[in-house]
């Protein structure tokens, strides 16, 4: 039930973009075509999913104010705070897991490796990813909340993405005045999808 | 008519190439088209490919027709929650002009202001003026309570269409429901004038008699949930039922609250929204008229339903405990599904999408209602939230039928027979 909850409160209460509006930009880039974005979207949870537990347990048993006391003893570990590290070291574990998704998308979809250009290795300074690692922090999470977490911020993420890819893909027939086209409309759009998400703002489960 | 006629002909070189008005044009073609067949139309012998006699502007004219139960039964019903309020008695017809004259500013306003703007587009973009407006502009007024303040009414109608539908090219190009984003952006931007208990019933300034607390059902279910939460008491199935008949007994009514007083439409709320009968008489229009999709309405009932029914099994709270078929006729969930899930703009366009389009609503819907304490009402939210997922839903539907038909073609195909090496 604890997970549930947790799930339903990352994919739609907190979506990552109709709630927070964290990373926008490969959002609004990669979001022409549904077949790339769920691509993208795919590559995003997996980044998050594995990142976020890794990146819980250095905080949890590195970086924390006295987390080091398994190795260097009680005494010593309380005058120790690494915390002002979290996110260089934060940055660096998503950066490592973008690289090593880069490869596996080259290797297994050369076809989406090409799709998605610059916005795979981009997905390194996603801030959905790193936001998901700090709003972690905030929360009191176990190592399991903070897989479920990661993973369903990053479904979140994905369907998100898939849905605004769904509508350009129809928007493609519309006459939007031509000051608008491409970006200006998508932005408006964005907002109004986010109108439609705030039906869970508020919700108690 | 001749006279009309006459006055249009007269009129319109004004109006073609190279006439002094030429860029009113649409304009002009709008009224014209308005009063008169136009004899541009597609005819009806010789294209085989044309099968039904209608167009947009004939549809649109059945939806309206199919709003008017609704639209009368209003405003027979804000005069009768006003007399209810103040303790008045009032007959048939005092109700009726009472609520017209409520009504008929707001319907007013949202026409000049929305055509306004319609018209403008048009001529300034050199499209033909459509019809879509005189739905929306019918909806919107519905859809408010009847205390809005009219400027309000202006403002969201004014955002609805230019930032729902003109920016993306005009009737059938938006992506959410016009008439919703209007209400949604009241309902954020100045929550005091469309929420609450304090706006459903028309008062004019007269003092109210005892009890009157002017709640909707559903304000009624959810505060009752709350408290009994708060109070940590138990709770029973009949508990959602003795707070709607309680809150009724205060009004001198007991059936005030009661499934048929619901069905009926008796109840405060927006202006069209109250009376389930009225829509689905409009509903049995559209549906008639193959006008609305029967596929949505029948899967938004259902789905609310059934999501009702889930609820009562895993009672969470007092509301979540309440009788499922209580969900179908509170609040504006008849009218929503009836009017707003069926819009064929903004709905799912495949077969079995709109199934599942429908479903989702309804069973949103309820969720919301029993989970969501922000939100009393969840009809609007679940309508555009489904709008918004709507084209996702074809995309899916669309792509596994495409992997069906082909995996049928693989299937039946003759197996292509690798040409076998010629040897010597």
């Amino acid at each position: 039930m604890e997970f549930i909850n947790i799930g339903i409160r990352s994919i739609f209460v907190e979506n990552m973009i109709f709630a927070y509006f964290l990373g926008m930009c490969s959002y609004l880039a990669v979001s022409k075509n549904v077949k790339t974005a769920m691509g993208l979207g795919l590559a995003v949870i997996f980044v998050l999913g594995l990142t976020a537990p890794i990146n819980y347990l250095i905080h949890e048993y590195v970086l924390r104010e006295g987390a080091l006391k398994w190795a260097v003893g009680d005494k010593l570990a309380a005058s120790i705070d690494l915390s002002f590290l979290n996110f260089i070291v934060f940055i660096a574990v998503i950066a490592a897991f973008v690289q090593l998704t880069e490869m596996i998308v080259e290797k297994v979809s050369p076809s989406l490796y090409g799709a998605l250009g610059i916005f795979l290795p981009l997905i390194a300074v996603n801030c959905s990813i790193l936001g998901g690692a700090l709003f972690m922090l905030g929360k009191p999470f176990g190592l399991a909340e903070a897989t479920v977490y990661g993973f369903t911020s990053g479904i979140g993420w994905l369907i998100a993405v898939i849905a605004l890819a769904a509508i350009r893909e129809k928007l493609k027939y519309s006459d939007v005045p031509k000051p608008l086209r491409g970006l200006g409309i998508t932005f408006i759009l964005v907002g109004l999808m986010s109108l439609g998400f705030l039906s869970f703002m508020g919700f108690s489960l | 008519m001749k006279f009309l006629r006459d006055i249009i002909d007269k009129q319109k070189p004004k109006f073609t190439k190279g006439g002094k008005l030429e860029k009113l044009h649409t304009a002009f073609d709008a009224f014209e088209t308005f009063l008169f067949t136009p004899n541009t139309t597609t005819p009806a012998k010789g294209a085989v490919h044309v099968r039904d006699a209608i167009d947009l502007k004939r549809l649109m004219v059945t939806v309206i027709l199919a709003m008017t139960p609704a639209l009368l039964y209003g405003m027979w019903n804000v005069g009768h929650q006003h007399a209810i309020a103040t303790g008045q008695v009032m007959t048939f017809l005092e109700k009726f002009l009472m609520g017209l004259e409520v009504t008929l500013p707001i319907i007013v306003v949202s026409y000049v202001v929305g055509l306004g703007i319609e018209f403008y587009f048009a001529t300034k973009r050199g499209h033909a003026v459509n019809e879509g407006y005189l739905v929306t502009g019918m909806l919107i007024p519905l859809i408010m309570p009847p205390t809005i303040p009219l400027w309000q009414v202006a403002v969201a109608t004014a955002f609805a269409v230019i930032i729902a539908k003109e920016v993306f090219g005009g009737t059938g190009m938006n992506i959410l429901n016009i008439a919703l984003t209007a209400r949604a952006f009241l309902y954020f931007a100045y929550p005091s004038d469309i929420a609450g208990s304090k706006v459903w019933t028309y008062t004019g300034g007269e003092a109210t008699v005892d009890g009157f607390s002017g709640a909707t059902a559903l304000a009624v279910a959810a505060e009752n949930s709350t408290a009994l939460k708060e109070a940590e008491a138990g709770f029973s199935n009949a508990s959602v039922g003795n707070a709607l008949e309680q809150a009724g007994t205060q009004l001198g009514q007991a059936d005030f609250y009661s499934f048929t007083n619901m069905f009926m439409g008796a109840i405060p709320g927006s202006i069209g929204e109250t009376s389930t009968l009225m829509c689905l008489l409009g509903a049995a229009i559209l549906i008639g008229t193959g006008v609305g999709s029967w596929k949505i309405i029948a899967s938004a009932f259902g789905g609310a339903y059934l999501m009702g029914l889930v609820f009562n099994a895993f009672a969470g709270n007092a509301f979540a405990a309440m009788p499922a078929h209580y969900h179908l006729v509170m609040g504006g969930i008849a009218f929503g599904i009836v009017f707003m899930a069926t819009d064929p703009v903004s709905a799912s366009q495949t077969e079995t999408g709109k199934w599942i389009y429908g479903f989702l609503i309804g069973a949103l819907t309820v969720l919301i209602r029993v989970f969501n304490p922000a939100y009393p009402e969840g009809i609007m939210l679940a309508v555009l939230l489904m709008n918004v997922l709507a084209p996702l839903i074809d995309y899916y539907v669309v792509d596994a039928n495409k992997k069906r038909r082909l995996k049928r073609v693989k299937q039946t195909a003759p197996v292509e027979q690798t040409p076998s090496v010629v040897t010597a």
